[in-house]
């Protein structure tokens, strides 16, 4: 079980989760300092550490819109953040798969900050208001990538294998 | 079962007779586009090599292209620290398609990837940005991907688990109006899908609006399908195609084309007559709030756009020069003018556009991205107002979350850079 502790709108853009001016910072460890830096409260508390991993953000629908940057997934995932939305942008997506970041697409997701999740294979429990929201899965033809536990260790093993059979 | 478009591309680049969407492909990748970028796919590649004992050596030197765009001339050590990062890994890995800070053969990526032949009809294309969409005007299946699927391609040839889109038919009847262009179209029809209803699809456009539309257009339109969420738009290749790759791209060869079966299977079919459109704006903070130009017109502009890898093409400049001869851009609005390359640059600068737009008080920047997604130059203050020819206008794009960002055809800026309040260029007698 994790708290909700953001909750974000429908079409929330990567501009809004990691604004352009601070693309030419690119490694993963840096680059949560700047998450949803335009939302200073959140902001400072990520910066802060205050949030356990683990911690829930709520989204509506098309969470991560917009630019390719990856900075937006490294920037939730630095922090271990799960992002529970009513569905994704492709991109955003498949950048969060690839960093290992935790989705859940939750269609009819309802909760408020402060909420308490539990999120299981198939539903999403609010605990707070006794709701649950059924999920739905990831794109089978990523399980692999997401069981690997990111596209870096996946494609890593691939070539070691091609370097075996070599 | 016929196939899409991007079924054919999909089953041919990854040795299969038929696919269909839902599908799983490997496909093999004909051009991997990267810009600054880059640098964090340097990153992610290195990562991937580490205690392998294998060399980090990429598939195929020849099928990447890395072009400065987003920060130039560098606008910070930062920046200049990571260019000079990918400028040494082009060098050590042996990287022919690199457009370095130039004069001669520099630009945006999406304007320089077609302008120098890099792309071609039925190829697959990747690239490490959103706007990778932009090349379907060409006929080829290409799509925007994060630094760490770059970095997978780099290494592999091909990208993984790629699950088949489907498509998404728009059929284009009539012919635009005068003041009326591509650009309205595909905010038209961003606004009617809005900005999630293509995502995971292609956009696949037919119709004789779209036949009798230059490649440059088709660009536009391709560029903004993103906009709808899509994975990527489409084209099928004609004539036009050919004439583009030979007359403007300098391709000697003459590739084969090929179209969708005629009883491919969409997802859906919509049909939009642009001889009924009107100039179309999208109003702040998504671009797919759009409404036609009546809805806003009058609203005061502190700053006009005109440029991007949307709409910073030489008939786009043309009808802005031809808007300002003469006049003057409006006390209290800015206006920057940056064309899509250096070799649109110089050739605006030959027609006596640059002249126009500088007489007229406009300033002509240097080729890039920079003022569209508020990186480099051309910043907002807080409760400006700006109308551009670029391709979002989301909370913050401009380098700024308190101001506003409308987007609009190249007309309408020309039009409303003369009386700093967004004009409907069909009235201005041009």
């Amino acid at each position: 079980m994790a708290k909700v502790v953001f909750k974000v709108g429908d079409d929330v853009s990567t501009d809004i989760i990691y604004p352009g001016r601070f693309m030419a910072t690119v490694l993963p460890t840096e680059t949560p300092q700047y998450a949803f830096v335009d939302y200073p409260e959140f902001n400072a508390k990520i910066k802060k550490n205050e949030f356990p991993k683990g911690s829930i953000i709520v989204a509506g629908k098309n969470f991560g819109c917009g630019s390719s940057r990856e900075q937006a997934a490294s920037c939730l995932k630095g922090p271990d953040f799960v992002v529970v939305a009513r569905n994704f942008s492709r991109i955003f997506m498949q950048n969060a798969i690839n960093l290992g970041l935790k989705m859940v697409i939750c269609p009819t997701i309802e909760a408020n900050e402060g909420d308490e999740l539990e999120i299981t294979a198939e539903q999403v429990v609010n605990q707070t208001s006794g709701k649950s929201f059924p999920l739905i899965p990831m794109p089978k033809a990523r399980q692999a990538i997401i069981d690997a536990g990111g596209l870096i260790p996946f494609t890593r093993k691939l070539l070691l294998e091609a370097k075996g059979k070599g | 079962m016929g196939m899409t478009m991007v079924e054919k591309i999909l089953a041919g680049a990854s040795g299969q007779s038929a696919v269909k969407a839902g599908d799983v492909v490997e496909p093999k990748v004909d051009l991997a586009m990267s810009h600054e970028n880059g640098a964090l796919v340097i990153n992610q590649f290195n990562e991937i090599y580490k205690d392998t004992g294998l060399e980090a050596k990429v598939w195929d030197p020849s099928r990447i292209a890395i072009i400065f765009d987003h920060r130039v001339p560098a606008e910070s050590s930062k920046t200049a620290g990571n260019q000079k990062k990918i400028r040494d890994f082009v060098a050590r890995q042996g990287i022919t398609k690199f457009h370095d800070i130039r004069g001669d053969g520099g630009g945006i990526c999406h304007q320089i990837l077609p302008e120098f032949g890099y792309v071609r009809p039925g190829k697959v294309v990747v690239g490490t940005d959103s706007h990778t969409t932009s090349h379907g005007a060409l006929g080829a299946f290409s799509f925007g991907i994060g630094a760490t699927e770059m970095a997978a391609v780099w290494a592999l040839g091909k990208v993984l688990n790629v699950e088949v889109p489907g498509t998404i038919k728009v059929v284009c009847e009539g012919k635009f109006k005068r003041h009326v262009a591509p650009k309205d179209l595909i905010l038209h029809l961003v606004g009617k899908l809005s900005a999630e209803g293509a995502n995971f699809k292609v956009i696949e456009f037919h119709g004789p609006a779209i036949e009798s539309m230059s490649t440059s257009g088709r660009l536009v339109i391709c560029n903004m399908t993103v906009e709808a969420g899509a994975t990527s738009g489409i084209v099928p290749p004609d004539s036009e195609t050919l004439r583009y790759l030979k007359e403007e791209a300098g391709v000697t060869e003459v590739p084969g084309l090929f179209g969708p079966d005629a009883d491919a299977v969409y997802d859906q079919v919509i049909t939009i007559n642009v001889s009924k459109l009107q100039p179309q704006i999208a109003c702040p903070h998504t671009v797919d709030n759009v409404k036609p130009i009546k809805a806003v017109l009058g609203v005061r502009i502190n700053q006009i756009v005109i440029g991007s890898c949307t709409n910073g093409r030489l008939d786009d400049l043309a009808i802005a020069a031809k808007i300002l001869k003469g006049r003057k851009v409006a006390k209290g609005t800015r206006m920057l003018i940056f064309p899509a390359s250096t070799r649109i640059y110089l050739q605006a600068l030959k027609k006596g556009y640059v002249a126009t737009f500088m007489e007229a008080g406009a300033v002509v920047m240097n080729s890039g991205c920079g003022p569209c997604l508020g990186v480099h130059q051309g910043a907002l203050a807080d409760g400006d107002v700006a109308l551009a020819t670029t391709n979002r206008n989301f909370k913050g794009r401009m380098g700024n979350p308190n101001a506003e960002v409308y987007l609009c055809s190249p007309a309408v800026a020309a039009a409303s850079a003369i009386t700093g309040v967004i004009t409907d260029p069909r009235k201005k007698g041009e």
